[in-house]
């Protein structure tokens, strides 16, 4: 009855799980991930960055080796048996994004806005 | 029938067994094998673990200045001992991924070898970071020092939680597949395991650069 759906679509795989599984990719993983690691620790370390640069590059090369485990550890990639699990990601990525910008700027704007801790105490007296 | 009971239910759920299909991986209606519906339920789980830590990092994020008067990170960091924890764990993740190989390759040796080294880096992680905050709490910088402390103690040491959990499961995996071998359940947790384990090394990525190399850098 449905075998005209046996298309190539109707193929999924599981998060963690490649199609031909071999140590290469894991090899490529751990090179990228760790000369990521490294890269951040000289950043970390120098002083011959400017310096307000380096927390935004510590940013970046995070999100790079986040990126890097997702694809070479997890096996999450854009190929289309992937779908599910990279909406899945989205979503959480969605919200981490919102939980994390939107506590730093609240508590930003309310620490700008809030009058200095001695003119408070004063105002209690 | 078919036709109307395909059209209905396209996923067959709630028609398990008794079908005229074969329930072989991606028969006509749709019906996905267990190993994906399992991978993917403990995808949404770690998603979910993941959420859970965003908000520690906002804590974090939010009172990394508030010291009381206190030591701040760039006192207290050693980041020497941060980088071998790095180490550790990525290497841990690497040796699991190669259990899991091992394991879908009916690898006996592959796999308990894997698995013991995975367990060894994850031990020494779990070792520098008990070192870690006794030697903080020594030097009257615990949790209960300042906001900036009681932050930075829940976030690592959540993270350190997860990761004495996941030495566990380890170990329950290894017993498992010496009592029970290669079973299609067996690999199912162990598919869980890794992912756990590879997700928690994630996780690290944003502990170190954010708390260690930012707070050190201040």
């Amino acid at each position: 009855m449905s075998h005209s759906k046996h298309g190539a679509h109707l193929h999924d795989t599981a998060p963690g799980e490649e199609e031909h599984e071999g140590v290469g990719g894991y090899v490529i993983g751990l090179g990228l991930a760790t000369l990521l690691t490294i890269v951040s620790f000289v950043v970390a370390g120098t002083t011959w960055v400017w310096e307000p640069s380096i927390p935004v590059a510590l940013t970046v090369l995070a999100i790079a080796q986040m990126g890097v485990h997702l694809v070479f550890f997890l096996h999450i990639t854009t190929g289309p048996d992937n779908t599910n699990n990279v909406m899945a990601l989205a979503f959480g990525v969605l919200i981490v994004l919102l939980v994390m910008g939107g506590s730093l700027w609240i508590m930003s704007r309310m620490n700008h806005n809030m009058a200095p801790m001695q003119d408070m105490m004063q105002m209690q007296r | 029938m078919s036709g109307i009971s395909a059209t209905a239910d396209p996923y067959r759920i709630g028609h398990r067994g008794g079908s005229h299909q074969p329930t072989a991986e991606h028969a006509g209606g749709g019906l996905v094998s267990k190993r994906i519906i399992v991978g993917y339920g403990f995808w949404i789980f770690l998603l979910s673990d993941i959420v859970m830590f965003s908000a520690f990092f906002a804590t974090y994020a939010v009172l990394v200045n508030e010291t009381a008067g206190g030591p701040t990170g760039r006192e207290l960091f050693d980041l020497r001992n941060v980088a071998v924890e790095t180490a550790a764990l990525l290497l841990s993740s690497f040796t699991c991924g190669i259990a899991s190989i091992g394991a879908q390759r009916r690898l006996h040796d592959w796999y308990y070898g894997a698995m013991a080294i995975t367990f060894a880096f994850g031990a020494i992680f779990i070792g520098l970071e008990v070192t870690e905050f006794a030697d903080l709490v020594a030097r009257d910088a615990g949790p209960s020092r300042s906001a900036f402390l009681s932050a930075f103690f829940t976030l690592v040491g959540c993270h350190g939680l997860h990761v004495s959990a996941g030495l566990l499961w380890l170990l329950t995996m290894m017993a498992q597949v010496y009592a029970k071998g290669f079973r299609a359940d067996i690999l199912r947790r162990l598919l869980c395991f890794s992912l756990f384990w590879h997700a928690l090394d994630i996780i690290w990525v944003g502990l170190f650069s954010v708390v260690y190399l930012m707070g050190a850098g201040q």
